[in-house]
């Protein structure tokens, strides 16, 4: 581990100068269960830490019932499980700050920061992708929004250019009977990385499904929107047949890697039966919504 | 049955006393719990330095070089040291406890001379003034390696061209010295009876392979050394060790120096379980005090210590077992390859002397081999070498049992080792519990519990353990206030200042609260062998007793001078002494012990012992698993441990020992594993990655003690640390077959394994 400068600015435009100004070798510190564990086991190297908990931007948890929900980058898991309009209103969105790690982790780690992290098992970012949210990036040039899913670029990257910052993630409002769900398998039972994830949701309208929309966690470079899944479901009745037949897709869809948490045949298989329990569970929300 | 309508925790005792069998606080809780205690880490003094170690990023590679100049040149550096500063020493061997090693192997082991043998291997090691300017150092050293290929597994290193870890290493076999340069260092044979006869009366024959992975103890307290060469050329090292006197004699046959130059203190221990026996950095740490002419402390990261330190060796195992069709075995074979790392010493032997012990079999034979492969050197776990042969045999027991449709339980209890069975290693044993252990499974609310649901299965295992002897010291000063101080040498790693305590108060008619035990360096104490194969509640405990005794002895002395009368004409009685002829004249242990300065001389016990007579015990397990049918994922739903303590001398401790012992067994079973890739780099040396059961992966763990006493200790007392550990994967295993009809051959039995058996069963592919 290297001795770094360490810089705590107190609003957007100060923290976007700093990165500007050192670049490459400035990283951000949000919760710092990723970073602070990559810099001390030398996986990464900083000349500059700059904490952002301090804007109060980063930080806010709003909600109103025409615009939708924004959650500041660095607010912590804890915070937003045991917000009450996030409980009432994204439950999906409870499942996985409420499972990332254990509850120390979940007293300082962000949506923020485990969607910069950038890591394919992300639990938070497959149930983003499901309930269609969208970055709010400040830059040196203003200010831009990015669907979550077009944020991850590889393992470890995403579309930040130099001296952007993530601000807050942005999730509309729910549509009526509507349902979510993250699902996430693990060896244990907490402190584990995830082999498969699977987020969900659904709008539901007459029997059928009117809308849905699936991502992956952990089976491919980045986390995976399966928009043909979700795509399959629309206008289908809601039944174990079009359930299956959008699970199966995911599962064509995944495209894992072999290492120590699971086999690529494992994890396929995995997407499956994530895709399909989360689906029933989604459906199971939206009645219970109308 | 409900889940409130039995005890969680039974003890089937046979015999009472005053203090054993109780359940005091113990001694050392206060400091345990308010962060007090003493550990390594905490070890600070004037002028501390900081060591860092370099380690190998190649499995298997020759040492062409190291350039330690710039290292040096690092302003805040002190020393820097490699094993060209340690003594060649040449052939020497030594015996530190466990028969004759090759000093050169331990050696090399603490920094590597010639290769590398493991990826982790330690090179070369620095001092300075900042643990942060000793990693910064370490990146300095330059290293130059010549590549060879790793070989990784016992088969693939038993072939015959696999490539060698050690040109000079010739294979024993049965015994003697052979010519042959191998991976394998041993191969032996143990044979009763006629094996091929025993087969041909057998009217059922089941054949079975098994592997099992390199698994880590996964102590929670990292290795740590403080150590200080001092101007007198007297070394002192503060470490967490399971054997003080181990490290002061191994690091005084390394530094070569006689052992009275070097002194050990043992601070507190935070788990070992066999892996805190060997030397890894207090000779390095040693060295780079007298280099630097500071005191330096080295406390090993995670990714160290399951890298660089001896877990318990994967093994490749092969059982057949014939029997009768009434369930009497006949005949039983066993083969079996153990992983030992990258120097001898895998321990087959003990694997081998278990494999069949709790069976009664005409006909044996089983075949050990000790294979050299580029992991770590492992060391002893918990029972070392058994838990992989029960869950192999245990396995094959249990599908017999299936296929003659007798009662698993019944079948042991058919064939079960008893007082006088000859184990195929040899001896034959005396009083043992084996029976008792299974007719108490057998009688358990648990083994008759309906298990309603799909995916739902019950499993049975026993196992067996063997219970040290090995030299013990122990003294007792009496104070004036009536209490007693005890000094042992034995590291607590379990409860045993407390339940070693306990035997010096029941001698003595004290509570034992009135016992003051500690464990102490090596200057103040006998020789005291390791804390390691069940043996300190036994054989300190006998120590304690002894010592007690000669407390006792000379207070019934003292009396008597008091009294004026001879000293038989005085007895002692639940803390009493009184005189013989029935007059009034009486004191308690307080009112003699107020006396002895004003009547004599002090009173100090003393005892050092070396004990026959140890017991040996038997171990059980009843599991009730649920495996999802979908994701291979097994939750266990319900699971009682049974084992013999002979006498619980504290039953909290023995009850600790069993649970701890079973999420061990159960870690080792379902998750656990060394995860190599094809070059020799384990991929998941951290905790979050070398997946130990957490709290939410186990159920309350049920205890049930089962008292046949060891006719070998005045209160019957087994060791009782290991046996725990050895049942889990078979009962496992069992469980899983029961829940889904999967043969389940491999630990890991993790979800992928479930699963690919799932897929196997059903021909599915995809």
């Amino acid at each position: 581990m290297q001795w770094f400068e360490y810089a705590r600015p107190g609003t957007v435009g100060e923290a976007v100068r700093l990165l500007s100004e050192h670049g490459e070798k400035a990283c951000v510190l949000a919760g710092g269960t990723d970073i602070l564990v990559q810099l001390r086991g030398g996986f990464r190297t900083a000349e500059w830490v700059i904490d952002v908990k301090e804007i109060p931007a980063l930080d806010e948890i709003a909600w109103d019932e025409a615009s939708g929900l924004t959650i500041g980058a660095a607010a912590p898991c804890y915070r937003i499980y045991e917000n009450e309009d996030v409980k009432k209103h994204y439950p999906g969105l409870i499942d996985a700050a409420s499972l990332i790690g254990g509850t120390q982790i979940q007293g300082r780690a962000s949506l923020g920061g485990n969607l910069c992290n950038a890591a394919p098992s992300a639990d938070a970012v497959p149930i983003m992708i499901a309930l269609e949210a969208s970055c709010c990036i400040a830059g040196p040039n203003g200010e831009r929004t990015v669907a979550v899913e077009d944020f991850c670029t590889a393992p470890g990257k995403n579309v930040l250019a130099a001296g952007e910052l993530l601000v807050s993630l942005h999730f509309p409002a729910p549509k009526a009977n509507s349902g979510a769900h993250y699902l996430r398998f693990i060896p244990r039972n907490e402190m584990d990385i995830a082999v498969a994830g699977a987020g969900v949701s659904v709008v539901l309208a007459n029997g059928n499904f009117a809308s849905a929309r699936v991502a992956l966690a952990s089976v491919a470079p980045t986390p995976l929107f399966v928009k043909q899944a979700g795509d399959a479901l629309a206008g289908q009745p809601v039944n174990d047949e079009s359930i299956q037949r959008a699970a199966d897709i995911a599962k064509q869809a995944a495209k894992p890697i072999d290492d120590m948490r699971g086999t690529v045949r494992y994890r396929k298989h995995l997407c499956e039966v994530l895709t399909r329990r989360a689906l029933h569970v989604a459906v199971e929300r939206a009645r219970r919504n109308n | 049955m409900s889940e409130q309508s039995y005890e969680p925790n039974m003890v089937l005792s046979t015999k009472e006393f005053d203090v054993v069998g109780k359940r005091p606080l113990r001694h050392d809780g206060v400091d345990k719990v308010t962060g007090r205690a003493i550990y390594g880490a905490d070890v600070s003094m004037a002028g501390l330095m900081h060591g860092a170690v370099l380690r190998s990023p190649h499995a298997h590679a020759r040492i062409k070089s190291i350039d330690t100049s710039k290292a040096e040149a690092h302003p805040e550096v002190r020393a820097v040291v490699t094993s060209t500063d340690f003594v060649d020493p040449g052939d020497k061997t030594v015996d530190l406890g466990e028969g004759l090693t090759r000093l050169a192997y331990i050696r090399n082991n603490v920094l590597a001379r010639d290769k590398v043998l493991y990826r982790g291997h330690a090179v070369a090691a620095v001092a300075a003034a900042s643990l942060h300017d000793a990693l910064e150092a370490l990146e300095l050293i330059e290293v130059e390696y010549d590549l060879l290929p790793p070989v990784l597994t016992a088969p693939d290193a038993m072939k015959e061209d696999a490539p060698l870890l050690h040109e000079n290493l010739r294979m024993m076999e049965f015994g003697r010295p052979t010519d042959k340069v191998s991976n394998v260092s041993d191969h032996f044979r143990h044979e009763k009876g006629d094996i091929e006869q025993g087969f041909a009366e057998a009217d059922l024959i089941v054949e079975r392979e098994f592997d099992t992975s390199t698994v880590h103890q996964g102590y929670i307290e990292p290795h740590n050394t403080t150590a200080l060469w001092n101007n007198d050329d007297r070394i002192h090292i503060w470490t967490s060790t399971q054997g003080p006197f181990t490290i002061r004699d191994t690091t005084a046959a390394i530094l070569d120096k006689p052992v009275s130059q070097v002194r050990v203190t043992p601070t507190e221990i935070g788990g070992g379980f066999g892996g805190k026996i060997p030397v890894y950095i207090d000779p390095v740490a040693a060295l780079l005090s007298k280099k630097s002419g500071h005191p330096v402390k080295i406390v090993m990261s995670r990714a160290e210590v399951l890298e660089g330190t001896g877990p318990t060796p994967g093994s490749h195992l092969k059982i057949k077992m014939g029997v009768k069709s009434d369930g009497t075995m006949m005949a039983a074979q066993a083969w079996l390859a153990y992983e030992a790392g990258a120097y001898p010493g895998a321990m087959v032997v003990p694997g081998g002397m278990c494999v069949f012990a709790a069976y009664d079999i005409p006909n044996v034979t089983i075949d050990g081999y000790d294979v050299v492969v580029n992991k770590p050197s492992t060391a002893a776990y918990r029972a070392p070498g058994a838990t992989n042969a029960a869950f192999a045999t245990e396995s094959v027991v249990n599908e017999i049992a299936e296929k003659l449709g007798i009662d698993p339980l019944d079948l042991r209890l058919k064939n079960a080792s008893k007082e006088g069975t000859r184990r195929a290693d040899g001896p034959k044993f005396p009083r043992i519990g084996c029976v008792e252990v299974i007719e108490a499974m057998k009688n358990h609310p648990h083994y008759s519990a309906p298990l309603d649901g799909p995916n739902r299965g019950r499993g049975v295992a026993i196992g067996f353990w063997f219970n040290a002897g090995l030299p013990s010291a122990c003294n007792i000063a009496v104070n004036p206030d009536g209490t007693i101080t005890l000094v042992e040498g034995s590291p607590d790693i379990g409860g045993t200042r407390t339940s070693v305590a306990m035997q010096a108060a029941e001698v003595l008619g004290l509570p034992a609260e009135k016992v003051s035990p500690s464990v102490v360096d090596t200057d103040s104490v006998g020789f005291t062998a390791v804390t390691g194969g069940s043996r300190v509640t036994f054989s300190t405990g006998l120590a304690a007793i002894e010592a007690a005794r000669d407390v006792r002895d000379q207070m019934i002395r003292r009396a008597a001078r008091i009294w004026g009368v001879e000293e038989d004409g005085v007895d002692f009685e639940k803390g009493v002494f009184h005189l013989k002829n029935g007059t009034e004249n009486r004191m308690t242990f307080s009112e003699l012990a107020e006396q002895i300065a004003t009547t004599g001389d002090p009173i100090v016990g003393r005892a050092g012992v070396n004990p026959p007579g140890v017991g040996g015990s038997f171990s059980g397990n009843i599991a009730d698993v649920e495996v999802d049918p979908e994701t291979g994922k097994v939750t266990i739903l319900r699971f009682t441990a049974f084992q013999d303590a002979g006498k619980a001398i504290h039953p909290s401790y023995v009850e600790g020992q069993m649970q701890g012992g079973s999420v061990q067994g159960i870690g080792w079973a379902l998750n656990e594993e060394y995860f190599m890739n094809a070059e020799g780099k384990m991929m998941n040396s951290s905790l979050l990655d070398y997946r130990m059961p957490t709290s939410l992966d186990l159920p309350m763990i049920d205890t049930v003690i089962i008292e046949v006493a060891n006719p070998g200790h005045p209160f019957g007392a087994r060791g009782v640390g290991e046996a725990n550990i050895v049942p889990p994967p078979a009962a496992l295993a069992n469980a899983i077959n029961n829940a889904v009809d999967v043969a389940m051959n491999r630990l890991p039995m993790n979800p992928v394994a479930v699963m690919e058996a799932i897929w196997g069963k059903n021909g599915a592919t995809d």
